[in-house]
Formats: C-alpha cells, sequence, structure tokens
C-alpha cells in the first residue's frame, strides 16, 4: 500500500533533474557576444533590427512581437517585478513616467544624451521627463491632422474648416445635405485621441514642482473642448460610436465617416482598414480655436527605452540610439514599419508622400509644417488610471446621453486618488 | 426503462380529437426547436468567421457579413507567410502545450484519482478537501502567484514555465476519483491483490485501462482549457518564439493605434487554430461514448 522509499527518492530525483535541465541561462557571460532582447509592436521592426544584427556581429538585438500599449506597461511592470525584464522595449511617451516612477527603465543619460539635438526640444523633454535623466530615444512621433474624403467633400460641396467654428457648422451642413453621413466621430473609447485634442486646446494635465504634483485634468482648455464636443454630440452633428471598431471600418469604407481627426499615421490606418477608398482622402491641418496661433497635439509615438532590469544597458543604449538616429535605421523604419520618425532631419527627408495618399504629393512638406506647431505637454506617472476612467466616464456619459463636462470630475478624482494612493504628494 | 416503452406505446394508440393531438405535437417540437436556436447561436459566429476568412481586407468591412470572398487561398498563403511563418511555430507551440500538458495532465489525475479512490490512508479527506478547494479557484486568479514563484527559480518565458502549472489540474483529479470509484470495482483489485500482483502492477495493468474513458474525457478538457488559454501563457511569455497561437493572434490584432489591426490575418488565424480541436473531438468521440457501456464486473 506504501510507495517504497526508493520510489520516491526516483520521483523527487526526477522532478529536480526537470528543473535543472530548463531552469539554466540566468547569467550570462559579460564579454564576448552578447545578446540582447527587444519588446516592441512596430510592424516588420525585426527587419530594421536585422540590418543592425548584419553590422554588428557582437550585439545580437533579438526582437520579440507584442501587444501595443496598456498591455505591454503592465507585462513591463510585471516582468520588472519578477526580476526579468527585457533589455530594451518600445514604450509610448505617456507610459514612461510610469514606468519609471516604478524603476523600470535606467537613466541612460550617459549614452544618449549627445542625441539631444537630433529631436525637437518639445519631443526630447519628453524621454527627459523634465529633469537631467534621459529614460528613453524618441522613436515616432504622432502630431494631429484632419483627413476628409476629397470626393465627398466635393459632391457635398464643403469647404475644408480651418477653425473649430468652422468644422462644427460643416458637421451640421453635411447632415443636413446627407442625413446618413458624419464628419467625425467622439470617440470614448480613445482616451489618447482626446488628450491630442487636449494638448491642442492648450490644457495641461500634470505638472510638478520638486516633489509635488499638480493635477488639472479639469482644467479651463478641457472644459473647453469637452463641452464642444459634448453640445455636438447632443446635437446629433457628429457620431458618437467608438473608433477602431469593425463598425467604425465599415464607416470608413463606404463614406459613412467623412472626416478624422487622427494623426500623421492615419494613412496607414486607413489603408488597412478602408482599402477601397484609396486615393480618395486629403489630409489638412486640425481646425484650430485660435487662427492666429495655430496648433496641434499629438496622438500616439513612442520611444525606445532601456530596462533597469538589464545587465547589458551600454549595448542596448547603443542600440536604442542607433535605431532612431542612425540615417539608414531611421529611413527603414520609415520604410518597413511605417513610422513617422522623430528624429527631425528624417522628418525633412520625407519626399514621396504615402503610398494611399497619391493626391497629395507634398503631404510630409505639410506634416512637418503641422508637426512643429505641436505643443508640449507633461505626463503624469498614472496616466492609465486616467485613461481607463476616461473611458468608463465618458462611456457612460455617451450611453446615458449626459453632459460630457462632469466625466471631467471623474477623471480628476480617479487620478488623484491613486496618485495619493501611490505616496505622490499631490498639491492643492 | 423498458416498463416506460411499454406503457407509453399502449397509450398513444388511443384516439385523440384531432386538434388535441396536433397541440401535441406542436409541444413535442419545441424542444426541438428552442435545441435548434441553440445549435443556431453557438454556430453563427463559426459560421461567420468561416465566411469572413474567405474575404480579402478591402472586402471584409465593405461587403455583406455573409456573403463570400474571394481571397481565401491569398489569406492563408499570407497568413503562411507572415513573419518568415511564426503563425506555424506558434500552432506548434499551442499543439506542444495542450498536447504534453493534458496528457500528463491525464495520467496525474488518473494516478492521483485512483490512489484517492482506492486506498485508505491519513490525510485523504483533507487532500480531497483541498482539490475540491482548488477546483473552485479559477485558473486565472493564480497566473500572476505563479509567474512570480516560477520566476524566483528562473523558468519565466520557457516552455515549462506553461507546461507545468497546465498538468495539475485539479479538477481532472476530482473527475479521476470519481471515475475510479465508479468504474474500478474493489473485487477487481482485490483479486489482483490475492493472485500476487504488486500495486504498481494493479494500477498500469487493470486500474488505468479501466480509466481510459475518464481520462480521455480528462484529457480532452485540459487540451481544450490549455488550447484556450490566454492568461498564463501572456503572464509567463516574453519571447514570441514560445507564444502559442492566441497570443500570436493577439499580437497582429493590438498592434496599436498608429498601425492598422492585421483583421484578415487573424480572422484566417483563428479558422485555421479551431481545426485542430474540431479533429480531436471527432476522432476521441468515440471513447467517450463507450464509457456507459463498459465495465469488468456486469450485475
Amino acid at each position: 500500500m506504501r510507495l517504497d522509499i526508493a520510489k520516491k527518492a526516483a520521483a523527487l530525483g526526477l522532478g529536480l533533474a526537470l528543473l535543472a535541465g530548463c531552469g539554466g541561462g540566468a547569467e550570462e557571460a559579460t564579454d564576448g557576444p552578447v545578446e540582447l532582447s527587444f519588446w516592441a509592436w512596430a510592424p516588420n521592426i525585426d527587419k530594421v533590427v536585422d540590418k543592425w544584427n548584419a553590422s554588428h556581429p557582437d550585439t545580437k538585438v533579438v526582437v520579440s512581437k507584442q501587444a501595443q500599449g496598456d498591455d505591454l506597461v503592465t507585462k513591463l511592470l510585471t516582468s520588472a517585478k519578477g526580476g526579468n525584464p527585457p533589455d530594451l522595449a518600445q514604450v509610448e511617451y505617456q507610459a514612461l513616467p510610469t514606468l519609471v516612477s516604478n524603476d523600470v527603465l535606467a537613466d541612460i543619460s550617459e549614452g544618449a544624451a549627445a542625441a539631444k539635438d537630433k529631436f525637437a526640444p518639445g519631443i526630447w523633454d519628453q524621454v527627459t521627463l523634465g529633469g537631467s535623466g534621459v529614460y528613453a530615444v524618441p522613436q515616432d512621433s504622432g502630431p494631429m491632422m484632419f483627413y476628409y474624403r476629397a470626393d465627398l467633400f466635393e459632391q457635398y460641396g464643403l469647404k475644408v474648416p480651418t477653425t473649430w467654428d468652422e468644422y462644427a457648422q460643416t458637421a451640421r451642413d453635411l447632415r443636413a445635405k446627407a442625413s446618413d453621413k458624419f464628419l467625425g466621430t467622439f470617440s470614448s473609447n480613445d482616451p489618447g485621441w482626446f488628450a491630442g485634442l487636449v494638448q491642442q486646446a492648450g490644457g495641461s494635465w500634470w505638472s510638478v514642482e520638486g516633489d509635488t504634483w499638480k493635477v488639472s485634468v479639469d482644467d479651463a482648455a478641457t472644459k473647453k473642448v469637452a463641452q464642444y464636443w459634448s453640445g455636438l454630440v447632443a446635437e446629433g452633428a457628429i457620431d458618437k460610436a467608438p473608433m477602431y471598431t469593425p463598425e467604425w471600418n465599415k464607416a470608413l469604407n463606404d463614406g459613412t465617416q467623412i472626416g478624422w481627426l487622427s494623426a500623421v499615421w492615419a494613412p496607414g490606418v486607413l489603408k488597412g482598414n478602408a482599402e477601397s477608398t484609396l486615393g480618395k482622402w486629403a489630409m489638412a491641418p486640425m481646425p484650430q480655436w485660435d487662427t492666429s496661433a495655430p496648433r496641434t497635439g499629438n496622438w500616439g509615438g513612442s520611444t525606445t527605452a532601456v530596462t533597469a532590469g538589464s545587465k547589458k544597458q551600454k549595448a542596448a543604449t547603443e542600440f536604442a540610439v542607433w535605431l532612431n538616429t542612425d540615417p539608414a535605421a531611421v529611413e527603414a523604419l520609415v520604410t518597413e514599419s511605417g513610422i513617422y520618425p522623430a528624429a527631425t532631419s528624417a522628418q525633412e527627408a520625407q519626399s514621396q508622400p504615402p503610398a494611399f495618399f497619391p493626391n497629395q504629393p507634398d503631404f510630409y512638406t505639410q506634416a512637418a509644417k503641422i508637426a512643429a506647431t505641436s505643443s508640449g505637454f507633461t505626463w503624469g506617472p498614472n496616466v492609465n488610471v486616467t485613461y481607463t476612467a476616461y473611458k468608463n466616464a465618458m462611456g457612460e456619459a455617451i450611453s446615458g446621453g449626459t453632459d460630457l463636462v462632469p466625466a471631467l470630475t471623474k477623471m480628476q478624482t480617479a487620478t488623484v486618488d491613486d496618485m495619493k494612493a501611490n505616496g505622490f504628494t499631490v498639491g492643492g | 426503462m423498458s416498463a416506460v416503452l411499454v406503457q407509453d406505446r399502449a397509450v398513444t394508440p388511443t384516439p385523440r380529437p384531432p386538434r388535441v393531438r396536433s397541440i401535441v405535437s406542436a409541444l413535442g417540437a419545441l424542444p426541438t426547436f428552442v435545441l435548434l436556436l441553440g445549435a443556431v447561436y453557438c454556430l453563427f459566429p463559426v459560421a461567420w468567421v468561416l465566411v469572413a476568412a474567405t474575404k480579402s481586407s478591402g472586402e471584409l468591412f465593405s461587403t455583406s457579413t455573409l456573403s463570400l470572398g474571394s481571397s481565401l487561398v491569398a489569406n492563408l498563403g499570407e497568413l503562411a507567410t507572415y513573419r518568415d511563418g511564426v503563425f506555424w511555430q506558434w500552432m506548434a507551440n499551442s499543439a506542444l502545450y495542450a498536447g504534453v500538458g493534458a496528457l500528463l495532465s491525464a495520467v496525474v489525475s488518473g494516478v492521483t484519482g485512483y490512489a484517492l479512490a482506492k486506498y485508505a490512508f491519513r490525510g485523504r479527506a483533507l487532500i480531497f478537501n483541498a482539490l475540491i478547494a482548488g477546483v473552485l479557484v479559477p485558473a486565472v486568479v493564480l497566473a500572476i502567484p505563479q509567474y512570480l514563484l516560477l520566476s524566483k527559480v528562473g523558468l519565466t518565458d520557457t516552455y515549462l514555465s506553461v507546461l507545468l502549472p497546465s498538468v495539475i489540474s485539479p479538477y481532472g483529479i476530482y473527475l479521476a476519483r470519481i471515475y475510479a470509484a465508479a468504474s474500478v470495482p474493489e473485487d477487481v483489485v482485490e483479486a489482483a491483490r490475492t493472485d500476487g500482483a504488486s500495486e504498481l502492477r494493479i494500477l498500469t495493468s487493470i486500474a488505468l485501462p479501466m480509466m481510459v474513458p475518464g481520462l480521455v474525457t480528462v484529457f480532452l478538457f485540459q487540451f481544450v482549457s490549455i488550447w484556450n488559454n490566454f492568461m498564463l501563457p501572456y503572464i509567463m511569455l516574453g519571447d514570441d518564439k514560445l507564444f502559442p497561437v492566441t497570443m500570436g493572434l493577439y499580437t497582429m490584432l493590438k498592434q496599436g493605434n498608429t498601425t492598422p489591426a492585421l483583421y484578415t490575418l487573424v480572422v484566417t488565424g483563428a479558422l485555421v487554430s479551431v481545426l485542430p480541436l474540431i479533429a480531436l473531438f471527432l476522432t476521441l468521440q468515440r471513447y467517450w461514448r463507450i464509457d456507459l457501456l463498459s465495465g469488468a464486473v456486469k450485475a
């Protein structure tokens, strides 16, 4: 009835052997060829990395493609806690403070500070978080622009709006002429999009002085933006369905949505989601609050960061700088991954319009001009909380048909509460 | 059973007014109708995947939902060549996690269930109650603790990190125990002991073969749950060469705002990824069916 000792010992031994056999590889020799792991989501990024591997036999970078955005932030936090993060990771600008305050990212100022003048000051500020450290190298940026169906604008006799008042009027005119079409939609599912609109309006959600944070997610500029969209939604001048859903894709395809407030990377998305509309779109600067001082916000954009847990930070930094400043590498990022480079010289070097916009040969010349009007923005250490609160509160307001402005108070409260709970000093 | 049948037969021939009869037959059709509704509800999404997989990215959002597209072959080709065929790597990984994991799980469950059912030892009730409690805890809740534990021994981001937690299935052990108690008669075990068979031999030559239908059920349950598992590999794995197909498809879908999701490839990939499950169910179904008929001691 009882297992004898020998069998028990054999079973235990087998288990240990199993553990030992597969648990190796934790420590690595410091000299000789090193291997760097790189978590990223940009399409075809592995092809760009191949170029590095071809010319740097001593430092092999291995790309591991991950799901984008908040998911990757969570995963980086978990893996850093577990003590085995990758050496390098693609990180969005707004996630940098979160990761830095959780000690996930390394300060790479020693190897990367020299790259400063390759980027616009507003972009560089976002990777230094306004201090002396450097926590990532900027990769791409997403200055916002207005996209519209040129053919349908012509058909309905619409003019491209240059101010937000004109945008509202154009939206109403379109509804009067074609009741099944919309100039755009208010997406309660895309906080990054809303944050871009707020940046344009001059909003500032976070600022830090010494050790004290000031949080103003419900500041005057943000209220102005929410008020504006609330009015358009209430009168039915624009749609209120979220973006990036199959329905929205269909609406882009069949011309139900004839405009999109988006960013410089929109051509790639339109090509993927609305292939049948090739050559029918055009790009213009964002509608403005104040035409005498044109501005735009940023939606999307990411960096290459080195983790604090990496044992090969020097080599990793070298790679991060190469990837985002070396002319050949940036060129490959543009052609292979379809990003809009953060490096200023590369922005100017683009002469061909995106393949989806053959009708707008000066696309990138215009884009560079618009990018120059980007407003700076300070991100806080818990953007993910603010974003989640946006989705909940705005989603509730939209489905309940109520005013959008009170949702900002909820976002503010959620953000401040979370920061206090995590030990940040938040001033009035 | 037969008595009921006879009674039934005796009742039906009594003539009834035609109206009552038609109401009765309409009522009789009701369960069938509800079942059909259920089948449509469950199968429609599958049909959608099947249809959508034939559409090119241009057709996916522009043509009507149920009209067939023109590019199934092209989609499959594109899927097969996406990032040098990484999709097949993911499929192979899924097959490894699910196949090996479910097999080991079935063996472990079988042996444990048999021991719990047939041996009286101190602490048996405690172990069994702990297992029942384990059934109540969702696997998702355990994923983070498992990650932190495995990272202590340096096992995260390896095949083992997904395999090891999948091997122990409290539900499988529970099922195997119930099954062993019901299908392996005490008399047979005692007879074997009298004949001088060792405990190990009784287990491998007598008990386990008798438990095969139950173990096949455990295998199937585990296979499907590992194949569909997302949370565990999501937390454990960083290297995309080790991803199972669920996570691979997720990375194709979540490419961020700035790049379009690879909808056509994801839909086609989803279709291809359920094929092994369907095949497995069709082939193992017959083992499942015989369990009611088999048994060593018939009354």
